[in-house]
């Protein structure tokens, strides 16, 4: 059966009609066009579509859109001018990119709720990502520098 | 570096005018046939036009791995993209840059020495003249062939070469939509392919109303032979009709395929042809003092991309245009071509990136499925999207291999004679290989194209089960036996390193048995048999920044390793830091590399750092399961891979001299990373764990055997 919700992504609200089987993730990337959110496995077990809702990480793959009726949501594409992004760039964190979107995104939901992580709040929180080339080093020391930039301290 | 003979890329794709255009005022295009994996080739190539055509990077518009208009450059694979493709655009553009002064020189009368170029503009004794490359471009013929004779820069003379340029593809990687995942078009169709579990199943049932009742009537079902895919423009309801497809299909015959093949022992169970036997040297004169012998393993590795593979086709007025992250434009079109009866000509393929490609996954085969479901609905863009599971399952998988060492050394320790024994199915089965299709779904067409001969990638081109089967020590004599598999149960192809993962293990822990064996230090001991001075650099680097001398903290083993990739690419020697409870954690890694001249420092140590990580993963977690004629191992649950939580601090420095040609980088760490966790791994329990992967229970295993 289809139905008509309302996502609020990045603060734009669309109105959409969907399936009641619709997963977020194709509510995303093929009506909105926001294309950052990836898919990787549809089991919750990578972290490729990992988007915010309400600014907690969500799996995009398998959350139902109609269950982000209403819902904020934020999405890869709404970090442009966030230090995360100058951050990533800075520490040429990536190789493929091709996790770097749900990356991003739990590295912004933990520096919403700090600005000082620890690393080993920085692993944890990266924890449910898998990055197959080996970035992983790089990826931490981003979201330090991130946190620096937010806390004033570099550039 | 004026090379006596042109690197093959440039021998096959001659004419100047394949590599560089001039088409717009102040813009300069560059060709490359080499695509980007996520190594960062193209911020690479586009560094090596910069510095030798003396422009700024900001003026090149590159194009890469387009059978509309690059050059044919074959595959993006065994680290020769810099030392091959690079080498080639080097001399390109050096000779480009030379016939911009020739001809500047005859418009203004003047000698060539007096000029020079400066981002593209001619200057006469430092001044400017008012020519550019746009305007003397049409003074030069570059339909002409390149010589490959104008020099090259010196070292001292590099201004871009050699340093770190910012990846050219990252910023779009970083919130944007770069892969071709992400493609679109107002016409586009979802599709969803279903695949064999494996070699020589047949579809014998297919619930397809339950799939098109779950599709709620968008998705319709596309079948030719065995190959049956769904399609639709709602890209959610073709993927739950698929599942629903997936869920009902049977499948019947076929190779048999069970828990057995998980461990590589099975390979000497299985017929070989007769062994091919390679020897260097002659034995020593003398008796041994005492024998070595040690076999070692590895089992089915999987590229375990972290986006499934992907491919889009459009068939429209008698021409099908393919996207893909193939890593050989050129060979999947004729492939392509060949299995679906058209001519080559009829067919453009075009690279479009992917999640990153450590060697033959199944980007080719997802293509190729998008070709055969664009066939059957002209005028539509095709995606298709393989699942997770697929990706796990149905791709091309690393080769099992088995790998016995044996030695003779005399009193002092040293090895009067060397065995290397090597048992492993197939390295290639690339579209093309051996001279067949060898894409996925060709096998499930109604008239299936022949399937060639298995055969290994030539020695020539550096092997495939044998890559890295000699070492550089210094041995008077070295046999190499080869018993080549030729029917593995399953697919096999190249996956980063090839041969030379398996056997860079076996060796650089063999060369750790023979050092204890002779009582020595396995520095000191690899010291003794080497003369090479560039692998005595890399070794004696990797031993001073790592402390060697001084114990590890406690609670810590040490172990080390060397290997020149393919013994023609960079050395590498490191060493690990482990722990073992009961699991293996590796603390830190320490890498010297020797590549010669390198283009991109960092993303030559991004390179080098993520195949550590990565082949730290496939020895400590990596093994392909099998279960009721099926991969089982399809998820990231049951095919576990390193995480955040789990990977080192590493230490990288490149020490090779500038003035040295480049050497390729890429899969020079993932042999090493195995054999010194080994080596660190055996020092910690008193015993030699030899099977990958080094895990828990293998561990509980040689403490209980001890």
């Amino acid at each position: 059966m289809s139905l008509e919700i309302t996502l609020i992504v990045n603060g734009t609200p669309s109105c959409l009609v969907v399936d009641e089987t619709t997963p977020l993730l194709h509510a995303l990337r093929n009506m909105l066009g926001l294309r950052a959110s990836r898919f990787g496995c549809g089991q919750e077990q990578c972290g490729a579509c990992m988007v915010l809702m309400d600014g907690k990480p969500t799996y995009a793959c398998s959350h139902l859109a109609m269950d982000a009726d209403a819902r904020v949501v934020e999405t890869a594409e709404s970090l442009m001018g966030h230090p995360l992004r100058a951050a990533f760039l800075a520490e040429q964190a990536g190789q493929c990119g091709y996790c770097l979107s749900g990356i991003l995104m739990s590295a912004k939901a933990l520096l919403d709720r700090t600005q000082s992580p620890s690393r080993e709040a920085i692993v944890a929180a990266l924890d449910p990502h898998l990055c197959r080339c080996g970035a992983h080093e790089r990826i931490i020391r981003a979201v330090e520098r991130a946190a620096a930039m937010l806390r004033g301290e570099a550039a | 570096m004026i090379p006596n003979t042109l690197p093959s890329s440039l021998a096959d794709n001659p004419r100047l005018e394949q590599w560089i255009g001039f088409p717009a005022e102040g813009r300069v295009a560059v060709r490359t046939g080499k695509v980007e994996l996520g190594q960062g080739i193209l911020t690479a190539m586009v560094q090596i036009a910069a510095e030798e055509l003396e422009v700024d990077l900001s003026r090149l518009d590159l194009a890469s791995g387009d059978t509309r208009d690059t050059p044919n450059e074959g595959f993006t694979a065994g680290s020769l993209s810099v030392q091959i493709g690079g080498v080639a655009l080097r001399l390109v553009c050096a000779e480009v840059r030379s016939l911009m002064l020739d001809a500047a020189a005859a418009r203004l009368g003047c000698p060539r020495e007096d000029l020079a170029v400066e981002d593209g503009r001619v200057l006469q004794d430092g001044a400017a003249t008012g020519l550019d490359y746009w305007a003397l471009a049409g003074d030069l013929d570059l339909t002409r062939a390149a010589t490959g004779m104008a020099p090259v820069k010196s070292p001292a003379q590099l201004r871009t070469l050699g340093t770190d340029v910012p990846r050219t593809d990252l910023p779009e990687k970083v919130g944007g939509a770069p892969f071709i995942h992400d493609m679109t078009a107002p016409d586009l169709l979802h599709a969803r392919v279903l695949h064999r579990p494996r070699k020589g199943a047949r579809l014998v049932a297919l619930d397809e109303a339950a799939a098109l009742k779950a599709g709620l009537g968008t998705v319709a079902l596309f079948r030719t032979g065995d190959m049956v895919a769904l399609v639709g423009e709602d890209e959610s309801r073709v993927h739950l009709a698929f599942e629903r497809l997936h869920e009902r299909a049977r499948f019947e015959g076929g190779l048999a395929l069970g828990p057995e093949h998980a461990e590589p022992g099975f390979l000497t169970g299985l017929d070989t042809a007769a062994p091919r036997i390679v020897e260097r040297g002659t034995p020593a004169a003398g008796t041994a003092a005492q024998r070595v012998t040690a076999t070692y393993s590895k089992p089915f590795l999987a590229h375990g991309s972290i986006g499934p593979s992907c491919g889009v086709a459009r068939y429209a007025d008698g021409r099908l245009t393919v996207w893909s992250h193939t890593q050989g434009v050129f060979p999947l079109r004729a492939a392509i071509a060949r299995a679906l009866g058209l001519a080559p000509e009829a067919v453009d393929v075009i690279h479009r990136q992917g999640a990153g490609c450590y060697g033959h996954n199944g980007a080719d085969d997802a293509a190729f499925d998008a070709a055969i479901v664009a066939l059957g609905h002209p005028g539509r863009t095709v995606r298709v999207l393989w699942t997770r599971a697929d990706e796990m399952g149905v791709a091309p998988f690393g080769a099992p291999m088995v790998v016995t060492l044996d030695a003779g050394l005399d009193a002092q320790g040293r090895p009067l004679d060397w065995t290397i024994d090597i048992r492993s199915p197939t390295h290639v089965d690339r579209p093309g290989a051996n001279g067949g299709v060898n894409l996925l779904s060709a096998e499930a067409l109604e008239t299936p194209p022949a399937r060639p001969t298995p055969a290994d990638f030539p020695d020539a081109l550096g092997g495939g089960a044998v890559r890295n089967g000699f070492v550089l020590y210094d041995l008077p004599q070295q046999k190499l036996v080869h018993h080549f598999v030729p029917d593995a149960p399953a697919r096999t192809s190249s996956m980063r390193g090839l041969g030379a993962f398996a056997n860079v293990f076996a060796l650089e822990s063999f060369m750790d048995e023979l050092a204890e064996a002779a009582g020595m230090d396995p520095v000191a001991y690899r010291l003794s048999l080497m003369s090479d001075p560039r692998a005595r650099g890399v070794i004696m680097e990797a031993a001073r920044m790592c402390d060697w001398e001084t114990p590890p903290p406690d609670g810590f083993t040490r172990g080390f390793a060397f290997s020149r990739y393919k013994n023609s690419a960079a050395y590498l020697a490191m060493a690990v830091e482990v722990s073992v409870e009961e699991e293996v954690r590796v603390s830190r890694a320490w890498c010297a590399v020797d590549g010669g001249l390198v283009v991109n420092p960092d993303g030559a140590i991004n390179q080098v750092e993520g195949g550590v990580i990565q082949a730290i993963s496939w020895t400590l977690k990596e093994q392909v399961m099998f279960a009721d004629g099926a991969v089982s191992s399809n998820t990231w649950e049951t095919y576990p891979i390193l995480r955040f939580s789990e990977v080192p601090r590493i230490e990288t420095r490149l020490i090779g001299d500038p003035a040295h040609p480049p050497l390729g980088m890429g899969e020079v760490s993932q042999g090493p990373t195995a054999a010194a966790i080994g080596n660190a791994v055996t020092a910690a329990l008193g015993a030699r764990l030899r099977h990958l992967p080094l895990t828990r229970d293998r561990i509980m295993q040689a403490l209980l055997a001890d």
